[in-house]
Order: structure tokens, then sequence, then C-alpha cells
């Protein structure tokens, strides 16, 4: 096939251009021609595709996702905000901190290891980006139901390729959640958080300024895996018939990735970048494009120089490619023999590509032939922006009418059984099946990891600072109000982070949804943004960054609307957080927070079959005042351990406070069928020393949050209103249902 | 004292293992793979992670490392090396123990803080032990099932050359449930566990690790190993 210049596309206007085999639809094909004066080629073609793709332009989201901006709280922690590859915030001491959470739903379905593996590849390398050490990842999952066929091939691949990738990268992994449901049957949704730590001074940005610096590309070399990945896979939905698209899957090498960590921590060290730029979705035509525009625009690139695994690829086959474990740095020409050194050290093959120029085109040669000469804005940042069209769908008043009244225990023996029921089904049950196959302890400074409210990691071991994060979705609710149900999410992560002491700084999302062209899905999608920038505005916390992933539907089949929202907090002193359980007998049991019957979107609810009702509402100045109490209370170190309440309710927090330490309780409450499965937000089960109750009464007085007694540690089962489970039965019930599911 | 630590690439508790080092009161020096310079070090660890991807086998590409011919004469020599996961690997690749470490018998990695009973508390690495000695360190590994033929399993029972077993449930597949062995001399020990992960309370299970890098330091300071 011969070569398709910019010489031959002004010659040949009227081509015909495979632009909707690729994803575009005819006004943006219009609106490429239109900027370039003449038609694209194919070159060129390929970079608008996939950088004009719904994954890397946002071009649904665009309109909604700028609230995160204009409601932002001024905040001088946030150092970096959104546009980076992550956005970065002061902790204190000299340290910064940047995170983020990536989706990888749609490469997992298909190939559950390799997608979820790359997907822990690429929010790392997003971090390593930014000039940080990655210290730590976490995986919030969700797949259909578990029991069903195609989980048990989804979920143990998915499992094994975040453990496989993770733990080669040598990255502790923290937390995250695994939480089914049948809307995730053929979608399931891998997201992968990153956290990374660096001082103030060591932050690097994706930009390519200062003429005459070099263009290097330095890691694995290009192959022909993950072509169009963003535009093919992450932008369409599932069909049931069609080709499998299981090459437009990368594939990833994490022990290339933890040798390109090392070197470029090493290359940061020693100040040899003027700007770095991973290379993710859309491969080189992201990081040339993004690089160009974040200076002055113009960028030479030789194409011929990329070194190729596969040397049959096409000039826009390797501009496409979406192969793994590949930076692209501009560096000076006087550091350049100083970084090609580094990269020799480590066995990392390096190339300079191309350079900065005074210019203002991005201009791509193959063998001398000019085939790509564009503006590198419009390929990076001018996509089209969609208002899509929105429309509250039906089914929000229909459920709101429906009466949400399971069954509720009275009974001693309907007590024991709802317990144990709660204990044992897969979405509350024991995740160390999952968790197990994770290293959470390399690099030595893992504080805290499941079953704990949040990760938390130590990032100086002289002063004893730390990060705590916490991610959290409540899809039940925001599938009945996804305004609420965002804020609720937002809320249940910060009060998770706070219960262990630690400061609510900053948010990060990733929001995964249905198809934008539904309006029912974009309208939940609208609400679910609307909710989040209002909420993190009332909290006083900036969003850093995130992600949207769309197009999470089979047929006309929409997942639930799932925004899983992180909060990140700092902790002065690790040593003195609050923990999550109790490992002594004759601490006193107190409740934080006020129960109501509402039992909406409740797991017990979803348990009989029941969907419907009406979410709470957030009621956010309360979510502060409890964070305040439960931070100003670690500072006094009052909690001998404070334990969050959410899905399964007084149950669940119970059950895993009296499993962790293997130290049993008995409580006495009122009320006990609906205080037992109630999912009521903002509440948090606290253990404190008899001596301290009068302390923790002003306390509560004084934030005005309620507080109940409900019973007392010790002994050797859970005993409630008189209904007794031994801690041996409880423990079988909980940590078996993982074991039984996928062996 | 001083105590060097080697990285390979795709070595991850390189730093971990510095860290248990200072925390037993011994000077951590860094080693790289591909500098055949000890350093005058008195002692060395191995440690664990994923050297060359596990490409091949576990340690079998580290095993040829440039650092590796010095180490192996030095310790033939009596100077006191652990190799601790993946560092076990490459001591075996190196056959400096005998045996080797296979893919665990249910297939998954495996993260989980693990009883282990010492057995023998008279080599350099275990000394601050008591024999029978029951602690708890992270075990974490995909290929850690410790396998060696009949003769040799007859062998290292019969010296007592077992240092170290699982306590209950078998977590891998390994026979005679083998945690760590080591040679003849008692100076090289190999550990499939983390004790450099078990150095406070504060990050890991239990402090109970430590006693591993304050053995080597008591070893040496009292002359070394014979």
């Amino acid at each position: 096939m011969s070569l398709d210049t910019v010489a031959k596309a002004a010659a040949n206007p009227d081509s015909p251009q495979p632009f909707a085999e690729l994803g575009l639809k005819p006004d943006e094909y219009a609106r490429i021609k239109e900027i370039l004066g003449r038609r694209p080629t194919s070159s060129e073609l390929a970079m608008y595709s996939v950088m004009w793709s719904e994954h890397c332009s946002y071009k649904s989201s665009k309109v909604h996702l700028k609230q995160f901006g204009e409601k932002a709280v001024k905040t001088d922690a946030l150092l970096v905000g959104i546009g980076e590859n992550a956005g970065v915030v002061d902790v204190g001491q000299g340290y910064a901190v940047t995170f983020k959470i990536e989706s990888h739903n749609h490469p997992s379905f298909i190939e559950p290891y390799q997608g979820a593996a790359t997907g822990v590849g690429g929010i790392v390398r997003d971090i390593l980006t930014m000039g940080a050490r990655p210290i730590a990842v976490m995986d919030p999952l969700r797949f259909g139901p578990a029991d069903a066929p195609d989980t048990r091939r989804v979920l143990p691949g998915v499992i094994a390729g975040v453990g496989g990738y993770g733990n080669c990268l040598g990255l502790p992994n923290i937390g995250g959640e695994v939480v089914f449901d049948e809307t995730y049957l053929g979608n399931p949704l891998v997201n992968a958080l990153c956290v990374g730590v660096m001082k103030h001074s060591d932050i690097k940005l994706a930009k390519a300024a200062g003429a005459g610096n070099l263009v290097v590309l330095y890691g694995a070399k290009t192959g022909g895996d993950g072509i169009g990945g963003v535009s093919v896979l992450a932008s369409e939905t599932f069909e049931s018939k069609g080709p499998a698209k299981r090459p437009a899957v990368q594939v990833g090498d994490p022990f290339v990735e933890k040798v390109l960590i090392e070197c470029s921590l090493e290359i940061f060290a020693e100040d040899l970048v003027v700007g770095i730029q991973d290379l993710g979705g859309a491969g080189l035509s992201c990081a040339t494009s993004e690089l160009a525009s974040g200076g002055s625009g113009g960028m030479k690139v030789q194409l011929d120089k990329v070194p190729l695994r596969d040397p049959s690829l096409s000039p826009e086959e390797i501009l496409m490619s979406e192969s793994q474990e590949r930076m692209c740095a501009i560096v000076e020409p006087s550091k350049i023999d100083r970084f090609l050194e580094i990269c020799k050290k480590w066995d990392v093959t390096s190339t300079v590509i191309g350079e900065v120029t005074d210019g203002t085109h991005l201009e791509i040669t193959f063998n001398g032939e000019l085939i790509v000469d564009v503006p590198p804005r419009t390929v990076a940042h001018d996509g089209p922006v969609y208002n899509r069209p929105l429309a509250k769908p039906e089914y929000i008043e229909r459920v709101a009418g429906e009466v949400i009244n399971p069954p509720l225990p009275s009974t001693a023996e309907e007590i024991k059984k709802t317990i144990l029921t709660l204990a044992s089904t897969p979405n509350l049950a024991d995740k160390s099946w999952v968790t197990d196959q994770y290293d959470r302890y390399v690099q030595g400074n893992t504080i805290q990891a499941q079953p704990d409210d949040s990760g938390m990691v130590r990032i100086d071991e002289k002063t004893h600072l730390g990060v705590a994060v916490a991610t959290d979705a409540n899809a039940n609710w925001s599938y009945l109000n996804p305004y609420e149900g965002a804020k609720l999410a937002l809320a249940e992560a910060a009060r998770n982070i706070a219960t262990a002491g630690a400061t609510p700084l900053a948010v990060t999302n990733c929001l995964n949804f249905g198809s934008p062209e539904d309006p029912g899905v974009m309208w939940q999608f609208a609400e679910s943004v609307r909710g989040l920038a209002d909420g993190c505005l009332e909290m006083g916390l900036p969003v850093t960054g995130g992600n949207v992933s769309f197009y999470n539907q089979t047929g006309s089949v929409a997942i639930l609307p799932t925004p899983v929202i992180g909060v990140l907090g700092v902790i002065e002193d690790v040593r003195k957080r609050t923990p999550m359980s109790f490992n002594e007998a004759g601490l006193e049991l107190f409740l934080l927070g006020e129960t109501d019957e509402n039992l909406s979107g409740s797991e017990w609810a979803y348990l009989h079959g029941m969907r419907g009702g009406v979410a709470p509402t957030a009621d956010l100045a309360r979510e502060m005042r409890l964070i305040d109490l439960l931070v100003t209370a670690n500072k006094s170190q009052l909690f001998q351990a404070a334990h969050d309440l959410s899905q399964g309710g007084l149950t669940s927090t119970i059950v895993e406070m009296v499993l962790r330490y293997g130290v049993g309780a008995t409580l006495t409450i009122d009320n006990p069928g609906v205080a037992l499965v109630s999912e009521t937000p903002g509440r948090v089960l606290v253990a404190i020393k008899g001596a301290d109750v009068s302390t923790l009464e002003s306390l509560a007085t004084s934030h005005s949050i309620a507080l109940s007694k409900i019973g007392v540690t010790g002994g050797d089962a859970l005993v409630v209103n008189g209904a007794m489970i031994s801690l041996s039965e409880l423990r079988i019930a909980h940590t078996e249902t993982f074991k039984k599911l996928f062996g | 004292m001083k105590i060097g630590v080697v990285t390979f690439p795709g070595t991850l508790d390189d730093r971990d293992a510095a860290r248990a080092v200072r925390y037993a009161g011994g000077e951590a020096v860094a080693l790289w793979h591909d500098d055949a310079d000890l350093k005058s070090v008195d002692a060395v660890i191995l440690p664990g992670g994923f050297s060359y991807g596990d490409y091949l086998r576990c340690g079998a590409i580290s095993r040829f490392s440039p650092v590796m011919e010095p180490l192996i004469a030095a310790a033939n020599a009596g100077m006191p090396l652990l190799g601790i996961c993946n560092g076990f690997q490459v001591l075996a690749e190196a056959h400096l123990l005998p045996g080797a470490l296979t893919r665990n018998q249910h297939l998954h990695f495996l993260c989980l803080d693990q009883k282990i009973s010492i057995e023998n508390n008279a080599t350099a690495w275990t000394n601050s032990f008591s024999t029978g000695q029951e602690i708890v360190i992270p075990l974490k590994n995909g290929e850690g099932s410790y396998q060696c033929d009949d003769e040799t399993l007859k062998m290292l029972e019969g010296e007592g050359r077992i240092i170290a077993r699982y306590v209950g449930e078998n977590p891998n597949g390994s026979r005679n449930l083998i945690a760590g062995i080591t040679n003849e001399r008692g100076n090289i020990v190999g550990l499939m566990p983390h004790p450099e992960h078990a150095i406070d309370e504060l990050t890991g299970p239990t402090a109970d690790g430590l006693g591993f890098f304050t053995s080597v330091i008591s070893a040496m300071a009292s002359g070394g190993i014979k």
C-alpha cells in the first residue's frame, strides 16, 4: 500500500476515506476537512479518529464536567488541577500527592486478565508522568451475579490480572470494592486507582517547550496491539454478534513497566526532562499532540524512527497503537547523553524521534515524506463537543412509588438468620479470596488495607506522615436518584477516610455509565456530575481529575449509574490512626448518627428483589460535622475503634469488627429489625473505654451528632438482643462464600 | 556491620530489606546486579520481587548477573547470604541450595500472614530464635512450592537443614511444609516468606521477622560462621 502524504491529500481531495469504520461521524469528518483546508491524510485521519473518540475527547461529557471547574472550591492544597495527567495535592512537609482513577471496563470483558492488567499499568504511568513515585493501587470492581457462568470467566481473570500486574510492579494494593449486580453481567467495571508521592519541586507537566529540544520515545517497542482501543472498544456498546474484538485489547508486560518506573524516577531525580507524557489510550497520536499543544505547538517527528516489534506496521497503525509501557519525554540537547545513559543502565530502549520547533504545527514524516501536518490543539483539545439530549427516564417516578418493605427480623431465630444471610451474601462477604491475590506489604509502608474502611500508606518514615484513600459508589442509590447518589458516595468515601482519623483533602472520580446516546443515561450522567460538583463545593473538596466511561451497555440494557468516587486524605501520624476494630473486651460500643426506616436501595431490599423506592437525601453539613468529630476524636485518641456503616448497615459493620481480631460483642438495640439492615447514611460505630463516655457525649453534643449506646465488646460470640452466633459459625458464613463460588 | 542488598531489574523488596537491616542495627549497602563488586559487605541479602519478570523461570536469568560471581565465591567461603522469596529462587537456580520453587499448588498468587515454626536456630540467619518457636510473617508469592527429589528431602531432614516450616494448612504445596532451608554450613539460607515485611507492628502483622536480621548481626559479631 502506498504512503498517503500531505501532498497526495492536497492533490486528491475527493478520495473516499474510511472515517465511519474508524468511529467518526460524517459531521466530524467534515470538521476535520474544514480545519485542514483539505482532506486529511490517512495518518491524520487515524490521529483524529482516536483523539476525537469519546474516550479521549470527552465529547459527550465535557459540557457537564466543566462544573467541576466552575463550582470549584478555592484551595491552596491543589497544586495541579484537572487537565493534566493527574491532579496533585499538597499534603504538607513539602510532599505532594497525586492520585487518579481510570476505567478499563471494555477490554476487561473481552480479555479479563490483560484488560485488568493494562488498566493498572495505564493509571500507574499517569501517576509516574506527574513526576511521582507510585506508592499504592486500589481496584473498585463490579461484576454480574456471583453465580453467573460468565462471572466465573471474568472475575478470576480480572483479579489475576490486577494482581499479576500490580504485584510485579511492587505496588501494594490497599483496597477497593467487589460488587455484584446483574446489570454488570455483560459490562463488568474494572476501575483502577493509583497514588503517587513526590516533593513539590518534582512535579512534571506534559508540555513540549523550547525549540530545538528533543522528543524521546522510551520504553517498550511499538507493536500491533491495542490498535483502535479507545475508538473501537471504549466508545462502542457491545453487540451480541460481530467479530471478536480481542486484537483491540493491549497486552501488558509489568516487568518492562517496573523497569520503566525506576528508570524514569532516576531521570526525574537528575532533572533531565522539560516535559513528559505517557503513552496510553491513542498512543503516539495522543502523546505527540498533547505534548505539542502543551507548548507552543511546533514539533517535528520522524515516525520511521519508532522502534517496532512488528516491522510490517503501517504509519497509521504506529500512530494508533496502544502498546503498553511507553513514555515520551522532551529533553534539552545538553542533557540527552545522560538521559540515554540512564536508559541504558536499565536496559530501556530509548530513541530520539523528533524535536520541538518554533512553528505551530505538528509535522510527522515517514521515510522523509510528510504524512501529518496539523495544528496539534485541533487534535488534542478542539474535538467535537456534544450537548446530547437528556431526559429524565420514566422509571424514576415509577420506582419512587414502590413500597419497600422487606420482611424484618424480630425473633432471636430471625435475627440470627438475617445476620448470617447478610454476612455471607456475595456483596458483603469476606473478600480475602480476592485480596489475598494482591501484595499489600511491598514497599513496607502499608498501614491499612482491606478490610479497613480506607487504605493508608506512610509517606515519611521519620515524621510518620501518611495518606489515606477510599473509593465508594452506591449504584443502587444512584439508580433511584443519581444526584443524591453521587453526593452520598462522596460522603461515604470521605467518612471512610475520617474513621481512621485522616482529614479529607481531594476528590477523584470514575464515572461509569451506559450509552450517552440514550437521553435517559445522559440524564443520569448529568445529574451525577451535578451532584458530585455540588457535593464537593459544599464539603470544600477540590476535584483533581477523573475519568468517564460511557457505553457500558449491552443492547438496550445499561449498567446502573456507577459514579465511583475516590477521596484522599492526610494523617499527621499514621501510628495514631484509629483502627477499624477492637481487640479487647469490656469496651463500650456507641453508634454515631441516626437510623431511619427507609430501606430503599439497601442490600436487604435487594436480597428481597426490591430495587425501587426513594434514595436518602445527603445531609452533607451533618456529614462534615461527623467527619470533624472523627478527626477530633482521633487527635485525642478517644476511640479504640471506629468503623463506617454502609452497605449491609449495622449488621455488616459489627460482623466485620468482631471477626477482625476475634473479639465478640453483645448488642442490645431498639427496633432490631430496622436497626440491623437499614443503610441510613452518615453513621459510624465506635468503641471506647468506659471512662471516656462523658467525653464522647460532649463531643457528640457539640457536633450535633446523635449518639446511642448499643453494646459492649467481649466473648467469643456475636449476641444481638439475645440471638447468639458463635464467632466460628459467623466466620464460616462470612469467609466461605467466595471460596465456594470461585474455588 | 555492612549488609549488602542486591537490586536486579524487577526486584521489589530491596528497600524493605534495607530498612529491615537498619531496624536491626546494621548498615544497608545497595549492590547493583550489573556490578561485580560486593563493596566490602559482611553479608548479603537477595530480596524478593520479579527479577527479569520471572522470564524463563523465576531467578533463572538473575542467577547469571555479574554480581553473582563474587557473591557465590564469598558465600562458598562462609559469608552469610539470605535469599528471600525471589532471592530463594535465585539461590536454587545458582545451585547454592538444593531443590526448586514451583508454581503454588492452587495456581494463585497468595499474600497472607503465615505462621511458621523455626526448625533450626543454628544458622547465621536464625540464631535469634529458639528451636520450635512459632512466628507470623507475610508469605506472598506465585511460585513458592518447594520441591525436591526424595533423596534430597531425606538429606535435608536428616541434616536438620530445614530451617522453617509452615504451620497449619500447607499454603502452596511445598514438600514437608518447607518454608526455608540452609546449606550444610548454615551461612546460606533461602526463605520463601518475607521477614522484611514484619519488622514492626505498624506496617507488618508482627515484628517477628526482625530476628532474621538481628541474627546475622550477632553471628558476625561473634566471629561469623565457622
